[in-house]
Parts: C-alpha cells; structure tokens; sequence
C-alpha cells in the first residue's frame, strides 16, 4: 500500500475545484457599493482553503479514515465509553429529508412527526430512568449535568437555601466536578471504601446544610454496584440535599432497576453510551436529563408537550433555569436513539444489560489470574483492573495499552478512575461475541507473558501503527496547532539542504 | 433456538459457556447485588421492538408528517439555513473508522480523525483570521457562552455586554450560564438594524469584561466591527465575535478587525438543518488565549522514528485532568460535524466559498430590492449578507400560513422574540433560484392585498 501522509493544504493546487454551483441568475452586485472598504475581503485576502478535485477530496479523506480505528473495525473496550455497535438503520433514519431537511423554526404545527418523536422519546427515557419528566436539549453528558447541577441551585434557592457543596466520589469522572463548579459550587472529593464504594459512614461526615448535591455514578466507575444506595438516599435527602445520577454507566441497569427506584432526584443519560448513537470521533452525542416530581419546575424549556393529539411548545414555566441549548437539542442524535430504543423494546434492552453484565463478568474472571484485580465481588458492566504487578517489572499500564495496538484492539481507559494503580478499565459490552472476548484474552494474557519475559516487545510497542509513540510533550511545549505555508517553504529548504 | 435481536450474539450455548465458567446458574444471579427493594418489578413500561421493516416503515411514516426543504421553498433563517451540501459530505462522514470512533485518545489508531481536525482548525483560522481554533464546541450559542465566562476569568471583571442583534437563543443560553458562574449579562439597544454605539460606549465600563457581537448580526446587517473594537479598547474590554463562517468568505475576518475571540456555527459549511441540530460550534481565540480556551485541540508533533503526528494537546486546560479548576465542563464535542464542515470547506475550496457566499449576498439584496419595489418596507438601514428583515402590513404568523398553502416556508416571526409581529427576518441562500423569489415575492403581494 502507498504511504499517503499529505495534509489537505499540500495536495492543493490553484485552479482545482470539487463543487458544482450553477451560475448566479440575479444581478450581480459589487460589494463596494453597499459597504465601507475596511468591512470587505479581498481576493488577496481570501481564507486559504484548499484547492483539489472531488476525487483528490475523496482519496484525501479515504485515507485518513484508513488511519482511524473505530468500533466498525475491532474490539474498542473502552471503559465508561460503552463502545458497542452503532446500528446502521438508526443511519437511515436520521437522514430521511423528513427528519435531515426541517428547519427549528418552522411551525410546530409543520413539524408534528418531529415533535412527536421527542414526546415518545421523552416519555420512554422516563419510563427507563424512573423519572416523571426528562428534557431533551443538553448536547451531552457533561452538559446535562450542568443542567442538572442549575437544578439543583435553582431548587435550594426557591426553598430560600443558598447550598455551596456537591459531594463527589474520588472515582468520579472529571466532568462532574468540573460541572459543579461552572454551575457555580464548590466540590468535595469523598473517599472510597476498601470495596471501591460509597462509604457510607464517611459521607455522614460530609453531610451539612451546605450540601446541595450529591453525584454518583451507579454502577460506579469501578463497575461496581453501590448496594448501600438506599441508605445514602436517605442521608443525602435527610440533609436537605438531593441526589444526582450521573447516567454512564446506565447500561448495565436496564429493566434490572432504575435511578428513580434508587432514590435519585435528577438523571443524565448518555445516549450516545447506552442508546448507541456513535461517538463520531468525539461528538455529537446527547445528554437528556430527567428530573422527579419536584423538579419539573425548573427542566430547561421550551418543553416539549401533547395538548389533546397536537404536539405543542410550552416554555411558560417561570421557575425554568432557562434554555441551555439552541433549539430542540441535538435532534439528529435522538432520532438515532430512539430507533434503537424501537428496536430492542422491553425485553431487548433487559437483554441489554445482562449481556453486558454477563461479558464483563466473563472476561474479568478470565484475566484475574494474569493482572491484579483489585475488587472481587460481582461487577456489572466494565471492570478495573492493575497494571501494579507488571509495573514492578519495569512495564507499565500505558505500555501494554499500545502493544495491545498491535493485536488490532483499541485499549481499555487507563489511568482511570484515579482511584486504582495503574488502572485498565475494560466494557466488552453486549455486542461483542464470545470469540471476540475469547481473543482479547488470549492477547491480553500474551502481553502479561510478555512482560514477564521479552518486556522489551511491549516497551517499544506499538510495532504495526501508521505511526510510533508521538512526542506529547514536544506538543504541548511548542503547539502546533495549524498548518501555516511558511512551513512549507522551511520544508522545501530542508529538502534541499538534505 | 435462535436468537430475536439481531445486536446480540450470545447464542444460549455461549451463554451456557460464560455462566459455567463463573460457576452461576443463570444471569440473575450476577445482578444479586442489587437489592431487592429496588430491583424492578415486572418489565418497562414502554412499546415492544419493532422488526427493522416494520419500524423503518413507522419511522418513514412519522418523518413524512414533517414538511422539509426537499418539498417547500424555505426562506427560514434565522442562524440555521438551507444550504448546498455537496455529495461528498455525507459520505467521507460515512466512513465507519469516523464515525464509530471515539476522542483520539490513543492518536497512533486514530491519526485519520486527529489529522481531520487539525485540519479543520487550521479551516476556521483561515476564515476566522485568528491564530488558534478548536476541534469544536456543541453549536454557536454555547460556543459564545463560553466565550464570555472566558473573557470573564481572564478579565477577573463581572459583567459582559451584549448586543441585541445577537441570536436571541444565543443570549438566552447566555444568561442561564452567566447565572451559574455569577456574572452580569447587560443588554446593548439597536439602532434600528444595528448595535446602538452610543448605548454601547455609555454602557462600557472598567467593570465590562466583553462586548458581544454578531457578524452579520441577527438582522442579516453587517456591524462596523472596527468602530466596535475602538470603544471596546477604550475601556480595556476583550472584543468576542460571533460570526456566520459562510459570510466571512466575503466580509473581512473578525481576526483583521480586532476580535479577541471569534465564534459561531459551522452549520452553514456542510451541516444539515435536521431540526436545529446536531450543528458544530467554532471557537477561535487570539493566541494569548491558547492555553485558556476550551475544548479539545489537535497539536502537530513527532513520533519516535522523527515522523509527523497528530495528537490530542494542551490537555492540562481539560475537565479530565483540571476537574474542578478546569476552564470549561466540557468533554464530547462535535468532532463529526466538524469533520463534515471540513469535508464541505474542502470540496468548495478557496473559490466555491466566494462565490457561494456572493450568490447569498446578491440574491438577498436582489429580494429586497423587489419587495421595495411592490412597495413593502424593508427595515434594515445597513447593507445586509443573506438576511433582511421586511415590514408587513399582516402579523407575519398569518402571512406564513398562506405561504404554505403554495409550497413556500416563510421567513422568521421577530414577534417572540423582540415584539414585532408583523417584521419578518427572510433568508436567501444561494438554494434559492430566482424563480422561487419571485414566486415569493408574487404570493406575498397576493396575500397582504387579500
């Protein structure tokens, strides 16, 4: 195969087009005669975009995609990320003109099927989280628990409380406190037990009439289920705070329980975690929040509602925080999931979870004799293990995590939670088949003979990558951040002085 | 026994397998940690699966009762716009390696995606005029938010100025997320069509971290951003800018004219309507603002054999590795829109852009200058890109419900929004012949005379 490593801008040629607009047929018009000269752009000006033709745009963007590992291309079992197949209808749906070509301002009265398809969807994410309303707008996780979080404040401050504090375990993901403090509180780190949960008796401690929240992930970033979590719903709600449910790790409950049973207040899911809407190399995804009883005052609005068979808009709610995103969310992304939600139905999404479960489970045992395992009770969906044993060896998690590069497997998350050692944290989820897993292990179970014996192999690895291990430090030190000509030109002298 | 969902694989022979191997007898047994008390009872409540035919059908069925802009002739605007998108779009975004991808967390399988990007940064420089970009924010609104609490915190001032010709949606998320972090949000008054620059000057003061513009403004009207710089300077103000990426083809960059930071919607470049999103945010700071900004970004570097990279960088301004201090909550972006406006800013080129961007200019005064001459009002005083805004003798809800009736989608109501209900904010795209026009011209006469 040829090496192809050209940026766009270096296969650009003057003169070279990949569009076809028809000819203007109104008169044209000089830009000078309307505005002053300092407003206009020149020709001389112009942003320099590239310059190719359809096929060099085509070969251009093949090429890279051949450099891009996705989920369509092997086992992702990245942790807290719920990598399971993106179905490719839930494509097809989202680009029909009637859901791909209408515009957010048309009437609601010309959008009915659109905004029928949130009401449903809203109601079956309510139904899923136990929750009594849900909205649809935040654009992702860490925005929902943004909005979530103005919830929270919102509802202190009618009860006329001014609460500072939301608790958050050490094994918290970072957008939760780094939400709580755009939303304007102060974030206090609990400690984990020995098994990696909520301890119960420390977070009493915490508890004051400065608690505004308490946020967790359940089954939490370890994988593991808070099985107390009756009882710190109730010591949260006896403070006078209310407890937030931070939806990753959603998958691994569905038709089992439900954050409304659990006691929580306010939910976020991560629609494109459990709800399979694809991660598109980092977005966009979707973070709906649900909210119980007594928080419906202050959902984002508009809201979306059905008034006798007419789907209508309503944002006549006073207590609202407001809108927190622009138009009806990231609708592209809820149509994905709700033809997922269409197509697994009850029974399918009970079989969801224990597929996940199951998985997690199966792969866990079949890895614990090779690395350290720092919980042995039940996991749910993902589970963390150690990389401590072979660090003593001289190799380390980041290392295995690129040798494991060579197999054609993306890595777990390493590092992560912060909690654990030189953590590996795997989610095979339900959509990968036993001799997927199977496999994994095999490699998983080589690279932890390999440390043992040839740690060389895995200290230089990766060995099979379009590239080596990149220089991260260089990048942060001296950024790079675009492409500038006057590179070109320096790249031409090197060539020549070479 | 075969199995009923087709994204599940497990056979009841494999799991046989995996529940003998963790010596369980059924699957319920890996879920006894969850307590009885809250264990669900009975299924969830919701409809049952729907075979793919079946729900394909259903769906088609449901998108239908939507009128789109494959039917109707739409003149909607108002920040979200019907504009060409050419083939290649959708598929380079189509690319499973893209799309099923996560973050490039581990940048040697993801060179492809990081590459991308940093190629699309590079795009919004370009057009932006500024020295840094990221890899993109949820969409315009947020993107601008953002871009105040920045100001704010570099600024350690309380209270940011915005323009009544921003997108109201923009200032609404706006205010909700000043009410978070604690600062003021002030309005700034129109003069007619434009910023008003005497409410501005007088508003300005030591304690006014940013002025917030719109380029074109949400009248369509191109604001004097050189005049507005100079009264924002006078006070020690940063400048943001929220510009339409399209128009910037034509108007001069943000970044030449003094803007410390630039922002807006890729939306116009590539991305389709699709009911208001998902769309792309840009955010494009003054290099002094590098390390600051939110977001992720794509660095160029080295790999161990001297050979060129991409990687995630700049990180330690991330949630992931700041938690609580960190500059900005936020973590997905909308990398595949990204991708999309890049693949569309690619396929039109240095050139396409232009011209592009000239028809929107030339067909939208070319509507004006016909509505004037049937007599109609048209308020903007300003020269204007591919919106204006039109005075009629009718509540424009009214108007558009005839519009309809003959295959037209009319422009935006300014009655929500900023009390007028008989102004009308119409778009025209260069998706608009001149043919379409006129027939819109044509119905509107008819309408308004009964």
């Amino acid at each position: 195969m040829v090496e192809y490593n050209d940026l766009i801008f270096e296969i650009s040629r003057p003169g070279r087009v990949g569009y076809s607009l028809p000819e203007s047929d109104v008169e044209s018009i000089d830009l000078e005669s309307k505005l002053p000269k300092h407003l206009i752009r020149d020709e001389e000006d112009a942003a320099d975009l590239p310059e190719v033709s359809e096929l060099q745009l085509v070969r251009h963007y093949t090429a890279l995609s051949n450099k891009n590992h996705g989920i369509d291309n092997g086992f992702y079992p990245l942790g807290s990320c719920t990598m399971k197949y993106n179905p490719k209808i839930n494509e097809d749906i989202a680009r029909l003109p009637g859901f791909s070509r209408i515009h957010p301002y048309q009437q609601p009265e010309t959008a009915q099927g659109a905004l029928e398809l949130l009401y449903n969807l809203q109601e079956e994410l309510a139904v899923i989280t136990g929750m009594d309303a849900i909205s649809l707008q935040p654009s992702a996780g860490a925005q929902g628990e943004w909005t979530g979080l103005m919830m929270v404040k919102a509802y202190h401050e009618k009860n006329g409380e001014n609460r500072k504090k939301v608790l958050v375990p050490d094994s918290a993901h970072g957008t939760n406190p780094a939400s709580a403090s755009v939303a304007g509180f102060e974030t206090t780190t609990i400690p984990s037990n020995k098994d990696g949960l909520v301890d119960l008796e420390e977070l009493k401690k915490y508890l004051d009439s400065d608690t505004a929240a308490l946020m967790l992930t359940n089954p939490n970033t370890l994988g593991l289920f808070e099985t107390e979590i009756e009882e710190i719903a109730a010591v949260v709600h006896e403070a006078g705070g209310l407890l937030y449910y931070d939806g990753a790790n959603a998958n691994a409950i569905l038709g089992k329980t439900t954050p409304g049973a659990m006691g929580f207040d306010i939910v976020h899911l991560n629609l494109h975690k459990t709800f399979t809407t694809p991660h598109g190399g980092g977005g966009p995804g979707a973070g709906p929040v649900g909210v119980k009883e007594n928080l419906i005052p202050y959902l984002p609005v508009p809201r979306i509602e059905k008034d006798g068979e007419k789907y209508v808009l309503n944002s006549n709610y006073p207590l609202s925080i407001g809108r927190v995103k622009g138009y009806h969310g990231n609708f592209g992304i809820l149509v994905r999931a709700y033809t997922y939600i269409r197509t697994m139905g009850t029974e399918g999404l009970r079989q969801v979870s224990e597929g996940a479960v199951l998985h997690a489970n199966y792969l866990r045992k079949r890895l614990e004799e090779h690395f350290d395992s720092p919980y042995t009770q039940l996991c749910k969906h993902e589970f963390v293990l150690s990389g401590s044993r072979q660090k003593k060896l001289g190799v380390r998690t980041l290392d295995m995590a690129k040798r494991l590069l060579d197999f054609g497997y993306h890595p777990p998350t390493i590092y992560f939670p912060l909690n654990v050692e030189e953590g590996l944290m795997i989610e095979p989820t339900e959509t990968e088949s036993k001799e997927t897993m199977d496999a994994f292990a095999d490699a998983m179970i080589q690279i932890a003979k390999e440390v043992e014996e040839n740690p060389d192999i895995v200290l230089d690895a990766p060995h099979t990558t379009v590239v080596g291990r990149l220089d991260e430090v260089q990048a942060a030190r001296k950024p790079v951040v675009r492409y500038t000509k006057e590179k070109d030109s320096e790249k031409e002298k090197q060539t020549v002085k070479s | 026994m075969t199995n009923t969902y087709r994204y599940l694989p497990d056979t009841e022979q494999d799991q046989k397998e995996m529940l003998e191997y963790l010596n369980v007898s059924s699957v319920e047994d890996l879920f006894a940690d969850i307590p009885s008390n809250i264990r669900l009872e009975g299924e969830l409540d919701i409809p049952e699966a729907d075979p793919e035919p079946v729900l394909r059908k259903k769906l088609n069925k449901m998108s239908a009762k939507n009128i789109n802009a494959d039917q109707y002739s739409t003149f909607l605007g108002a920040g979200t716009y019907d504009h060409y998108i050419p083939s290649v779009v959708d598929h380079m975004i189509s690319r499973s390696e893209f799309y099923t991808a996560y973050t490039p967390y581990q940048p040697e399988i993801s060179q492809g995606e990081l590459q991308a990007m940093f190629e699309f940064q590079t795009m919004v420089c370009e057009l932006t005029g500024m020295d840094v970009a990221n890899s993109s924010m949820y969409d315009g609104f947020t993107s601008l938010a953002e871009a105040a609490s920045l100001a704010v915190a570099s600024k350690k001032r309380s209270k940011v100025l915005v323009s009544r010709g921003v997108h109201p949606e923009s200032r609404a998320i706006l205010n909700t997320v000043a009410k978070g972090q604690g600062y003021a949000v002030e309005e700034v008054g129109l003069d007619t069509d434009i910023t008003d620059l005497k409410q501005l000057q007088s508003q300005l003061g030591k304690d006014t971290a940013a002025v917030i513009i719109q380029y074109p403004n949400f009248f369509g009207s191109i604001e004097d951003l050189a005049e507005i710089k100079k009264y924002a300077n006078e006070q020690g103000a940063l400048f943001i800018v929220s510009a339409n990426p399209l128009a910037l083809a034509l108007l001069q960059s943000p970044g030449k004219l003094g803007a410390d930071m630039v922002v807006g919607d890729m939306q116009p470049l590539g991305i389709p309507m699709a009911f208001g999103g998902p769309h792309c945010g840009y955010f494009a700071v003054d290099k002094k603002f590098m390390r600051k900004i939110p977001g992720r970004i794509v660095g160029q570097t080295n790999d161990d054999q001297g050979n060129r990279g991409f990687v995630l960088t700049l990180q330690a301004r991330e949630q992931h590795i700041r938690r609580d201090k960190a500059t900005s909550n936020i973590c997905s972006n909308q990398a595949l829109n990204a991708l999309a406006s890049a693949v569309c800013m690619t396929a039109l080129g240095k050139h396409g852009i232009r011209q592009m961007a000239q028809q929107n200019f030339e067909k939208a005064n070319y509507m004006a200058n016909l509505l004037q001459s049937k007599g109609f009002i048209v308020k903007n005083k300003s020269a204007f890109f591919n919106e204006f805004v039109v005075e009629l003798p009718l509540p424009v809800k009214e108007v558009n419900e005839k519009l309809l009736e003959s295959g037209i989608i009319g422009g935006y109501d300014l009655g929500e929004a900023y009390g007028e209900q008989k102004q009308m904010l119409i778009a025209v795209t260069e998706q608009r012949s001149k043919e379409e026009i006129d027939q819109f011209v044509e119905c509107l006469e008819a309408v308004v005379n009964g």
